[in-house]
């Protein structure tokens, strides 16, 4: 997540004298599965978006060219930004209230924490699709839990039309990730020495203030790396729009978000070149994104 | 982030337990049981759902079983052995790409991360750079890419084009990393060497030990992602037979949406309640690993 200060990476000895060839039989294996997963295909992508292929004329080096397009195309930026939106509404709301529950539970002051620190943070065991199928039907108008309500009260809501769609979304996306974000923020809580804040207390300051002045600065660095984590998750969003696709099909375009785009313009449009051109680009603008937020993040420490 | 990441393995409970003696509050009990109910009622509706048959579905209120027609074992026995037992063959591609790819993913990352930790060797800062700037890139952005250069391998429709990608886990390697730094002992390896040990037998009969908790957590997470895996597989395999679990389900979903598909939500009910189970299973056994764990990988200034 963002560049990293390579500099002097914690904990690790630099033996000058013990230098020798030994650790890469550690780190070799990994390194060789890396190059071949990870570098192999970054190159490749980079080449590919350097090319256009034709009928007529087959192959051929357009250098910049599927970028210009990719930025002179609607698609993508409706793409772009609605995962944009996604980001500033839904990552915020799920960060603010998985903070609630971390403070909540690290008070002290609730009955029964080890329960709700379990039950809330179950959800990330359940798989993206099995989730997204549970509320899909949920939110559906045949048997779900929207229907009953409907039933009941006459209404006619619809979590699927195309205008809260993405609520609905970011509905699954919060149900998902709440309890895994407040287990980082927890543990970072779990962390703070409960000496910084007791002598606070005795002095009279409101447990607002102790969260304000003491708690959050303490655990800036954990909720810097939640937020990134989201800012990432926000921009690949994928999984959900295109398994609630076949309940929705009105509502989720085959561009909804830069990933769909990508990957329909692969498998049903064969442009391969194009698609990982949109690639290159969500990956940088993913690295700006969330080195901004590290920058933020790790500033006025 | 370094620095944010920098740990010391869990030592999460130590300050949890004198806050033990705070007055509790039924308030912020009520509060937090809301987080409780939003987390738990999907589940406790799908569990409700694999009791009722097809018809029930349509039938019944979402939140109560359906009066009389308790189908759960109908409905399990169906899921098991419906179009020749698909499910039970998904399950186990499920468990061999977990198995072979998340086991493979724990025992490189656990290599590296000790070797970039204990060893001092030559290129040891550009693995360092390299890998973590790979986290920033997002998964799914490579996915199409790899796809791209799997299929000029002739590897896509088998089951290493899930295995290979899921080898690597730049996330993991960083946990054990910064986990060997903490939980291992320079002065242990030294003795080790100097008593005459080798490098390998030091690492499996010291270092694994000191290292168990990381291992677990490391697994848990590549378990947890590889279980979950949609996108990858998705791209990757169009023989239903080597699907995993996610694909398959999401196929008996789609099914009711083609032209003379048979609806089987009952069955896609059931199969999503069977998917999950091991996993909180496992997640409610190793409680104790995994919480340490991650307070250990994600937090601490």
């Amino acid at each position: 997540m963002a560049v990293p200060q390579v500099a002097a990476p914690p904990g690790v000895r630099v033996k000058r004298r013990g230098r020798s060839w030994k650790g890469w039989q550690f780190v070799g294996p990994f390194m060789l599965v890396f190059a071949f997963v990870f570098l192999a295909p970054i190159a490749y992508t980079i080449y590919l978006s350097l090319y256009r292929n034709q009928l007529v004329g087959g192959n051929s080096f357009v250098g910049l060219d599927n970028y210009t397009k990719a930025l002179q195309d609607s698609q993508f930026w409706s793409a772009l930004g609605r995962v944009s939106l996604f980001l500033v509404v839904q990552v915020p709301i799920m960060l603010a209230l998985a903070l609630i529950v971390a403070l909540a539970i690290d008070s002290g002051r609730l009955y029964g924490k080890a329960f709700f620190r379990v039950s809330i943070f179950l959800p990330y065991a359940v798989p993206a699709v099995v989730a997204t199928l549970m509320w899909g039907f949920m939110y559906g108008n045949q048997f779900g839990l929207v229907k009953n309500i409907n039933d009941w009260l006459g209404t006619a809501l619809d979590p699927l039309a195309p205008n809260i769609v993405l609520a609905s979304i970011g509905n699954i996306v919060t149900w998902e990730f709440i309890g895994y974000n407040m287990l980082i923020l927890y543990s970072a809580l779990a962390t703070v020495p409960t000496s910084l804040y007791e002598s606070a207390e005795i002095d009279g300051a409101s447990q607002m203030k102790i969260i304000t002045a003491i708690k959050l600065p303490a655990i800036r660095g954990a909720i810097t790396i939640a937020t990134i984590f989201s800012v990432i998750g926000s921009f690949q969003l994928f999984n959900e729009p295109s398994i609630l696709r076949p309940l929705a099909k009105n509502a989720i375009t085959t561009f909804f978000t830069p990933n769909l785009y990508a990957s329909s313009l692969t498998f049903a449009g064969q442009q391969y070149n194009y698609a990982a051109t949109v690639a290159i680009i969500m990956a940088l603008v993913t690295m700006v994104i969330a080195y901004i937020v590290q920058l933020r993040g790790s500033r006025n420490r | 982030m370094t620095t944010a990441l920098r740990t010391r393995p869990a030592s999460v409970d130590a300050p949890v337990a004198t806050k033990r003696r705070r007055r509790k509050s039924i308030l912020l009990t009520g509060l937090v049981a809301l987080f409780a109910i939003y987390s738990l009622v999907p589940m406790v509706w799908l569990l409700i759902n694999a009791t009722k048959t097809q018809d029930g579905l349509f039938s019944s209120f979402g939140l109560w079983f359906d009066d009389g027609k308790f189908a759960l074992f109908a409905n399990i026995k169906e899921t098991l052995t419906y179009d020749d037992g698909v499910f039970v063959r998904w399950l186990g591609n499920t468990l061999l790409y977990v198995v072979v790819g998340a086991g493979g993913a724990t025992i490189l990352a656990t290599l590296a991360g000790y070797g970039l930790a204990k060893f001092d060797f030559p290129g040891k800062r550009g693995v360092f750079a390299i890998v973590i700037g790979a986290v920033a890139v997002p998964g799914t952005a490579l996915a199409v890419p790899t796809f791209l250069m799997f299929s000029k391998m002739n590897l896509t429709n088998t089951p290493w084009a899930v295995i290979i990608p899921s080898l690597v886990t730049p996330l993991g390697f960083y946990l054990m990393w910064t986990f060997s730094a903490e939980a291992v002992p320079d002065e242990i390896i030294e003795a080790a060497r100097v008593d005459g040990a080798g490098e390998f037998r030091t690492f499996f009969k010291i270092s694994v030990p000191l290292l168990a908790p990381g291992i677990v957590t490391v697994l848990l997470i590549s378990t947890v992602a590889t279980w979950n895996n949609y996108f990858l597989p998705l791209i990757m395999l169009k023989d239903p037979d080597w699907y995993p679990i996610t694909l398959g389900l999401n196929a008996w979903n789609a099914q009711a949406a083609t032209a003379g598909g048979q609806a089987v939500f009952n069955l896609v009910i059931t199969g999503s309640l069977l998917t999950i189970l091991p996993l909180i299973a496992a997640f409610l056994l190793l409680q104790r690993y995994w919480q340490s764990g991650l307070a250990a990988g994600s937090v601490k200034e």
